[in-house]
């Protein structure tokens, strides 16, 4: 890690991390942390804030900033009652669909609605992995899960979709396979203010790899040959690309009477 | 002289007004009759006075704006009723285990379930000590008058800053509701969280009465704080059955070895107790019209709980030397009681006096006579 062009983001005490080899998570600390480079963030006036999953442990423990590791589903109230009270901090929400859409999906939805101040990443594996890789909100039909024996019988939720839907200033999904595209996207969203969502499809190589017989690179290579642009897709593939980008003002003004909404 | 000033408030507002008159600068809540009066009372006066107020979408997520907001240096409050309170149990054991301060109200109506809003009734004491899972304990308070709700209040935000302990304030429809005159000083203390110097780690101390001290958010320090099992520095640690011991325990010391001033109770007439009753909350309030309808007739003496976890044993086990017997009313089918059978320890009979008031409050008349036919 010494050398390492982001080695001075990370608590050295932290590593190695506890991903399994091939997880999607390191692409995606590596996507925000250049953004927060790109965008000229300071990284000590920066609070991570997550639930629980494993991609709640991408900033915590391992980032060398203020971070906050709370209850399942909870990231999103916790990271707004520290926005509100200190407005001049960067807050940003990373964590798993299951976290974020299924226990966690009545704030989210209300987050995007009041357009609340913060950044949203939500990493995308399509189950529950840190309990066994259970069925979630967005695990594809017909995918068999622990809990799913003979194959998923629920249809998912298209999350970025749903919250472009509930009023958020910036939406936009992208994969680990499109880490140019997810870097850009993060970093235009840490220029805006009200409430901005970054969904990142990727790989659980242990979980889902495993059972699907398909290897991290390969799953990357499924991802990128599956991406289409918004509006473009077909059965069987994914829109990526941005779902909202509007310049309505955040709660912090509408709170204070700011009222040319 | 702390001159003070009269006012005639609700219990609910004297709750609220007590709030601010110590410091509390957020609020986020989820309206709940019959407590909602406390939540409008903030949302009129927090914006005036550069306070923060939102009303969430739910309960569990005010309490996680609060506990968001007191790592951002805020001394937030919610206040809600019974099926709220539910909801925020899971809220409360993360502000315990992160050593979080905030204040929750819990006005106390008739469950369980959504029960019978919004009528009076004390089912939530053992809910408010125990609700939450793991080996936890915060500290309870429960006012008996309107101008307890203020007193108590203050107290309670005070405590929560002093320890870095989440505190439950249990009030119930029958004070929420009350009007009575308030004498409100011109300043209340008001109690400041300890700042880090030196680098000192935030979820460790020497001494287990003293709190480790909070760090700010956004000032460099790498704030690292977790719910689950974690290390001074905040360095999750889940696998290690030393480091999970050390911090349970700790946690349960910080409240308990500080009892000698968290516990607050208030004494009527117990050097001539014949009979002892103790009671929290508006029973105490029928206890003490109790002791005037019987005065000259029995001497009643009378232990009105402001602080009901931990409790005072010591007014408790004075009543017991004195009182042939010791009555325990309340407006549930009996949880006080447990403590005071325990604490009594067979000193003197403890009889309990459990009512499911279904909207009505216990009667002094009801009590007075219960007392007379012991007594006999």
């Amino acid at each position: 890690m010494r050398g390492h062009p982001l080695h001075h983001f990370f608590r050295p005490e932290a590593l190695p991390t506890a991903f399994c080899p091939g997880c999607g998570n390191g692409l995606v600390a590596g996507a925000i942390l250049r953004a927060l480079k790109r965008a000229n963030v300071d990284f000590q006036k920066t609070v991570f804030v997550a639930g629980i999953g494993c991609a709640a442990w991408i900033p915590s423990p391992h980032f060398r900033a203020d971070s906050l590791h709370v209850a399942h589903g909870r990231a999103i109230p916790t990271a707004l009652g520290v926005k509100l009270r200190r407005p001049e901090l960067t807050v940003i929400v990373v964590g798993g669909d299951g976290d974020l859409a299924g226990i966690g999906g009545n704030h989210l939805l209300h987050a995007a609605r009041r357009n609340a101040d913060l950044l949203v990443v939500m990493v995308n594996n399509f189950v529950y992995a840190m309990t066994g890789g259970q069925v979630g909100p967005t695990t594809p039909k017909n995918l068999p899960t622990p809990t799913t024996p003979y194959g998923n019988p629920e249809y998912p939720m298209d999350v970025a979709r749903v919250v472009a839907a509930a009023g958020a200033n910036y939406v936009a999904r992208w994969t680990t396979a499109h880490l140019g595209e997810l870097e850009k996207a993060l970093t235009k969203a840490l220029s805006k203010e009200g409430f901005r969502f970054v969904e990142v499809v990727s790989q659980c190589p242990t979980r889902v790899g495993g059972r699907l017989a398909m290897a991290p690179g390969e799953a990357l290579r499924w991802l990128r040959a599956r991406a289409r642009p918004v509006g473009k897709a077909g059965p069987e593939e994914m829109e990526v690309g941005e779902f909202a980008d509007q310049d309505r003002p955040g709660l912090l003004k509408t709170l204070r009477g700011e009222k040319n909404a | 002289m702390n001159h003070s000033e009269k006012k005639f408030w609700s219990g609910n507002i004297a709750v609220a007004e007590g709030a601010l008159a110590a410091g509390v600068d957020f609020y986020a809540g989820y309206p709940i009759t019959p407590s909602s009066e406390i939540m409008e009372h903030m949302a009129r006066e927090l914006p005036k006075r550069g306070g923060i107020f939102l009303q969430a979408e739910d309960e569990i997520a005010a309490i996680f704006m609060l506990i968001g907001a007191s790592w951002a240096d805020a001394k937030p409050m919610t206040a809600t009723s019974g099926p709220g309170f539910s909801l925020m149990q899971e809220g409360l054991g993360i502000a315990v285990m992160t050593e979080t301060p905030l204040l929750v109200v819990d006005v106390m109506r008739a469950g369980p379930g959504t029960g019978q809003a919004s009528k009076a009734a004390q089912g939530d004491l053992l809910q408010a000590r125990f609700g939450r899972h793991g080996d936890q304990i915060l500290p309870v308070f429960a006012p008996f008058s309107v101008q307890d709700c203020f007193d108590l209040t203050v107290f309670a935000v005070n405590v929560a800053e002093k320890l870095r302990t989440p505190v439950v304030l249990l009030s119930d429809e029958l004070l929420a509701h009350t009007w009575e005159e308030v004498a409100v000083p011109r300043e209340v203390e008001r109690v400041e969280r300890r700042r880090p110097r030196n680098m000192e780690p935030p979820f460790g101390s020497e001494d287990p009465r003293i709190p480790p001290p909070m760090p700010r958010l956004g000032e460099g320090f790498g704030v690292l704080m977790t719910g689950s099992t974690h290390d001074p520095w905040g360095f999750r640690r889940t696998s290690d059955p030393g480091t999970h011991r050390d911090l349970v325990t700790r946690l349960w010391e910080k409240i308990w070895r500080n009892r000698d001033w968290l516990c607050r109770y208030q004494a009527f007439g117990l050097e001539k107790a014949g009979v002892g009753i103790v009671a929290y909350g508006s029973a105490a309030r029928s206890a003490l019209a109790t002791r005037t309808l019987l005065s000259g007739k029995i001497d009643v003496g009378v232990v009105v709980l402001q602080t009901v976890w931990p409790l005072p044993e010591e007014p408790i086990l004075k009543l017991a030397e004195r009182a042939r017997f010791i009555l325990v009313p309340e407006l549930s089918l009996g949880q006080l009681i447990f403590d005071v059978e325990r604490i009594v320890a067979g000193r003197c009979q403890v009889l309990g006096f459990g009512k499911i008031g279904g909207g009505v409050p216990i009667y002094p008349e009801e009590l007075a006579e219960k007392i007379a036919e012991e007594w006999r």
